[in-house]
């Protein structure tokens, strides 16, 4: 189907040689525009969501006051941050201050170059995805600390400090648990990875679901899960911007909207972790059983609902466990899923070679 | 430096924490309620039931036969915490003392009761409301007639509210 649409464009575009040659170009702005305008409404509506299903949780109902149910609660939230005036204290660095929001929510929305939507449907579907998702997340870390050195306030150099300090640590755990699904999988391509779970003794008996990366790898699964959420700092792990310890953290000094993109940054950053989680352990876009109403859903819905999924345990973590010390934050990174995941690699190792080999 | 004596390993706990079973209590709890009925009353569509004691607005109360029960005492005026009220008084031309200016400020008033309580003809009382409002801060100062007026719009509630409360003074 998407290839009729590029067809299409070619002959719409063919005549002089210069539009023939700009098509692919305005072709590959139109898939960059089809993946990110979904992306930012999940975004925003995400917020309400956290808060009408926290509210659930916390025995109330959440925002329902305005629109219908509270749906337009995000566009209020949005025209209120948005006509606040960006203050910038005359200490601030000048440049950097504004660069520090903006490094935060580019890279939450870049990774999404790589994530495949279907068989071979990403917009780059390259050989090296897993790698270049990691990179890019890793650029993060920049903006925290960019945004903390540049308000040049002790409370936001000390929060981003500590912030900087818990992303990296569980950056390694992550990227062990990535390795761990490398191994299995034998690529680095994400597409693969999601192919690769398709298959296996439950798969040819149609109950796909118990294929997929997350039965094998169950503990290296409960590790990416927690790490996923240390990374995004969210709750539990949330010490950086725990409001009554050191009020924002590194944001302490951005208003308006500059505390807007960050704060949207935090929401893109939690899908981008929970559509890996489902890409790496729970097979994609594939269907969880093989026979006929699940197989009629296409592919890309299966995700939406599983990252969906995903992104509600994000949300009931935040509503189950008190908050962690920094302390421990970062004797678990360190003394605790380290030791577990080169353990688990050590273990997948031996069983890839063994006789019980269950991955090709 | 505090001593701290770390106790001997236990596998038990080890595991216990290694399975991570205290977070799927803590997650079934919160499932729990996100299933439940929810506490939260939607105002202003539903309220919460109110007491027959209830300390809202205050409001004059006549007789049956029309005739003001306040005789300006200044009982209440004396008691007020708050000094909210203000009270001058004169005889009236049938010789019954009454007064002439009975003010309360309703922004001075702590809602407290005790002009209620202190009133020895019923004359002062807390009516049930609770939704009033003023635009200005002279919209809240509330002088005698508009007590009255509060007393002669509201008196079946408050008589009610005095006959459902009175088996327990």
């Amino acid at each position: 189907m998407i290839d009729t649409f590029y067809n299409g464009g070619q002959t719409l575009f063919a005549g002089a040689w210069w539009t023939g040659a700009t098509w692919p170009v305005v072709w590959n702005l139109i898939k960059i525009v089809a993946v990110l305008l979904p992306l930012l409404g999940a975004v925003a509506y995400l917020t309400l969501w956290e808060r009408k299903l926290l509210g659930w949780m916390q025995d109330r109902i959440g925002p329902n006051r305005v629109g219908p149910a509270g749906l337009l609660q995000p566009i209020a939230d949005a025209l209120k941050l948005l006509t606040k005036e960006i203050i910038r204290p005359t200490a601030a660095a000048k440049g950097l201050f504004f660069l520090g929001p903006l490094m935060s929510i580019t890279p939450a929305l870049v990774a999404w170059a790589v994530i495949p939507f279907g068989p071979e449907v990403a917009l780059s579907n390259a050989n090296a995805g897993l790698l270049l998702l990691l990179a890019i997340v890793s650029i993060e870390v920049y903006a925290v600390i960019i945004a903390g050195w540049a308000s040049n306030s002790k409370y936001a150099l000390m929060g981003a400090l500590r912030a900087t300090a818990q992303m990296i640590s569980y950056e390694i755990a992550l990227g062990f648990c990535l390795l761990v699904v490398v191994m299995v999988s034998g690529s680095l391509n994400l597409s693969a990875i999601v192919m690769g779970q398709g298959q296996g003794l439950f798969a040819d008996m149609g109950l796909s679901f118990l294929s997929w990366n997350w039965l094998p790898l169950l503990p290296i699964f409960v590790v990416y899960q927690i790490s996923s959420v240390a990374e995004v700092a969210r709750h539990p792990f949330d010490m950086v911007e725990g409001e009554s310890e050191i009020v924002a953290g590194h944001m302490v000094e951005y208003s308006g909207m500059g505390f807007a993109i960050f704060f949207l940054a935090e929401y893109a950053n939690m899908w981008l972790v929970s559509v890996l989680a489902v890409v790496m352990f729970l097979g994609g876009w594939l269907p969880p059983l093989d026979i006929a109403p699940f197989t009629w859903v296409p592919g890309w819905i299966w995700l939406g609902l599983k990252t969906f999924a995903m992104v509600c345990l994000f949300i009931w973590y935040r509503a189950s466990f008190p908050r962690f010390r920094y302390d421990q934050i970062m004797r678990l990174g360190w003394k605790v899923f380290i030791p577990v995941t080169l353990i688990w690699l050590l273990v997948v190792a031996a069983w890839i070679i063994s006789p019980w080999n269950i991955w090709l | 430096m505090s001593s701290f004596v770390a106790e001997p390993f236990s596998l038990r706990n080890f595991l216990k924490s290694f399975m991570l079973g205290e977070l799927f209590k803590a997650m079934a709890l919160t499932g729990r309620y996100a299933l439940g009925n929810k506490v939260t009353i939607q105002y202003p569509e539903e309220k919460t039931p109110r007491s027959p004691r209830f300390r809202g607005l205050h409001a004059l109360r006549r007789y049956e036969n029309g005739e003001e029960r306040c005789i300006a005492c200044k009982l209440c005026e004396a008691v007020c915490p708050a000094l909210a009220i203000i009270i001058e008084s004169h005889q009236r031309d049938d010789g019954t003392r009454r007064t002439t200016r009975y003010d309360i400020d309703l922004v001075k008033c702590i809602y407290c009761g005790f002009c209620e309580e202190a009133c020895p003809t019923d004359s002062i009382v807390m009516t049930h409301i609770l939704e009033f409002h003023g635009e200005t801060r002279g919209d809240l100062y509330y002088t005698k007639e508009m007590l009255l007026a509060i007393g002669d719009k509201y008196e079946p509630e408050i008589a009610a509210a005095r006959a459902a409360d009175a088996q327990y003074r």
